[in-house]
């Protein structure tokens, strides 16, 4: 896909997130829609080597959605990639629904592991990389957190084992939206600065624009190919981006659009066929 | 084969034993019968033995230093790329920090993860009570997917470690720092959801699991003396639990005393209870610690301290006979 096609389908999956929120009823849209562009990028972008038709595949990289609150841009970016059908996308949130409230990786193929509880992605996804480092198709552990979830202190304990160790098939993505539930993550209790931390710790950093296409796989691809350390690329982001009345606003961490409010959203999203 | 049981002269002769002297000994073998086996710890791996995968192959054996919630999620993702994953650390940090990370990683993905930490119980001695996991079953038993296996000596510990090691998914192993009398001899195997008739009796069935088995060997002698058969029950398999053998047993006996190193909170007792009370409702008598912290102290002190001693469980039978 080029950069025109690839921020199509970042409004697609943006579509998508709002459409199945609304119709859940509850769920998370503003961290959701802040990673959008970053999940386009890796899926579509081709920087992940994936294959929608054999999600096992032992030669694939793995994507660990840490931020797990998250899970509807990860089940609209899969379903959009072909994992499963995106009429399976107005089951979310549902008795009997693969696509729990939380990612559920006994459930839904392309969930690598179930996520939810904040902070221990990057654990998992180190020990992965660690498994994977003498594997001869060298895949690459990519895994996405939130910028609240740095308060987390098992991130660090990661992030020291994951330097120590030279993890360089091992990614860690930070969308940094600034906001938690709670309001401004500085407000709270600041894990600011982001990158002189994780560059103490004896990462790489790399600083992008999380809605920039090209840039994002300008550093996405250049975080994989390190090859001596491994790589955090802190995406600046807006949360909700995309929806008007989203943007920025602490308040839609966790809350559903309503029906008007779904419309707003989607007009806002340029989805003519609403 | 199952178990074979040693005579106390034999028992003697092998002498005292630590549960935990089987764990890295154990995976080493694993190692040398061509498992992927990984070991990952907590910068203790000479207190668990686990360095001693390490010193078979530096490369299985990762020591994420002082950092057990770490420790199980790096072990979750080494499972996630095929390995048998075997986490150290003591039980008190082995399970209690790291509890969400056993919760809502390797439980709810049911991952090929062997939660094995050691110095479990009040038998870690001298370092007092915040070093004496006294809640460890109790809440490795809550967790679905977890089975909780819990060792009478080396042997049991060494039959633990490998039925966890071939049988896929979640397992909580409680290993002990003290030396602890040989029940069982050499090649004896232990089962999922089984458990060991150590000795007969009629009048009163005594359940017990770790170091409690030896000192419930003791009390049936002692019971003995006094005209009272008891029914010794190794209950090494807490989770599943033998309900099978323990009707079989109180039917015959109509009453039972269960022992543990542990809270009477949770652990086996609660457990033996769960099940009579739904299946054959009898009087029991709980044998472990009661609703307290441990405490500095030498371990037979210890252990007579907190009544869980063979004269406790002497006592407690003789309640339940009155």
């Amino acid at each position: 896909m080029n950069r025109i096609e690839l921020e199509e389908q970042a409004r697609r999956i943006r579509c998508d997130i709002v459409e199945m929120l609304a119709c859940a009823g509850s769920g998370h849209p503003g961290g959701s829609l802040s990673a959008a562009d970053i999940m386009t990028a890796l899926y579509f972008g081709g920087v992940l080597k994936h294959d929608p038709a054999d999600p096992k595949d032992p030669a694939r990289d793995r994507f660990i959605l840490s931020k797990g609150h998250a899970a509807p841009v990860l089940y609209a970016t899969l379903a959009n990639a072909g994992y499963f059908d995106r009429s399976e996308l107005s089951t979310l949130r549902k008795l009997g629904s693969r696509l729990q409230g939380h990612p559920d990786c006994l459930k839904l193929p392309g969930v690598e592991v179930s996520t939810g509880s904040l902070g221990q992605g990057l654990s998992i996804a180190a020990g992965l990389a660690l498994g994977l480092q003498d594997d001869p198709a060298a895949p690459t552990v990519f895994t996405l957190l939130g910028d609240g979830e740095l308060q987390e202190g098992q991130v660090w304990e990661a992030a020291m084992f994951a330097a120590h160790r030279k993890l360089s098939n091992l990614v860690a993505i930070v969308d940094n939206n600034q906001l938690q539930i709670d309001g401004c993550i500085d407000d709270v209790c600041s894990p600011n600065s982001i990158a002189d931390k994780f560059l103490a710790f004896g990462w790489k950093v790399i600083e992008v624009d999380g809605h920039d296409m090209d840039a994002l796989l300008l550093a996405l691809n250049s975080a994989k190919a390190c090859d001596d350390a491994p790589v955090c690329v802190l995406a600046h982001t807006v949360k909700g981006k995309g929806v008007s009345f989203m943007e920025g606003q602490a308040g839609w961490h966790g809350k559903a659009p309503n029906k008007e409010q779904l419309a707003v959203a989607l007009a806002d999203l340029g989805k003519k066929e609403a | 084969m199952a178990i074979t049981l040693l005579t106390p002269q034999e028992s003697a002769a092998a002498g005292n034993k630590a549960t935990r002297a089987a764990y890295g000994q154990t995976l080493v073998e694993l190692l040398g019968e061509g498992l992927d086996v990984y070991a990952v710890d907590a910068d203790l791996s000479g207190s668990t033995t686990t360095a001693k995968l390490g010193a078979a192959d530096p490369k299985r054996l990762v020591n994420v230093g002082i950092a057990e919630q770490n420790m199980i999620d790096v072990a979750a993702g080494l499972s996630l790329a095929g390995k048998v994953v075997f986490t150290g650390s003591f039980a008190v940090f082995g399970t209690g920090r790291a509890y969400d990370q056993i919760r809502n990683t390797v439980c709810y993905a049911n991952l090929n993860v062997k939660v094995a930490p050691t110095h479990a119980g009040v038998s870690v001695g001298p370092d007092g009570g915040s070093h004496q996991m006294l809640e460890d079953i109790s809440l490795m038993r809550g967790l679905p997917n977890m089975r909780v296996l819990v060792p009478a000596d080396y042997q049991a510990a060494r039959s633990a470690i490998r039925l966890a090691a071939t049988t896929p998914g979640p397992f909580y192993i409680r290993l002990g720092r003290a030396g602890v009398p040989a029940v069982y001899a050499q090649g004896s195997q232990l089962e999922l959801g089984g458990s060991a008739i150590l000795r007969e009796g009629a009048d009163v069935t005594i359940a017990a699991c770790g170091l409690e088995v030896a000192q419930a060997l003791k009390a049936a002698d002692a019971l003995q003396q006094e005209g009272i058969e008891a029914e010794v029950i190794d209950m090494y398999s807490i989770k599943p639990l033998d309900g099978a053998t323990l009707l079989e047993s109180v039917r015959k006996t109509g009453r039972i005393v269960t022992a543990e190193e542990h809270s009477i909170y949770g652990g086996l007792g609660s457990a033996v209870a769960e099940f009579l009370a739904q299946n054959h409702p009898c009087p029991q008598r709980f044998v472990g610690v009661k609703d307290s912290f441990g405490t500095s102290g030498g371990i037979d002190e210890l252990l007579a301290k907190f009544e869980l001693d063979a004269a406790a469980i002497v006592a407690a039978v003789k309640a339940l006979c009155r």
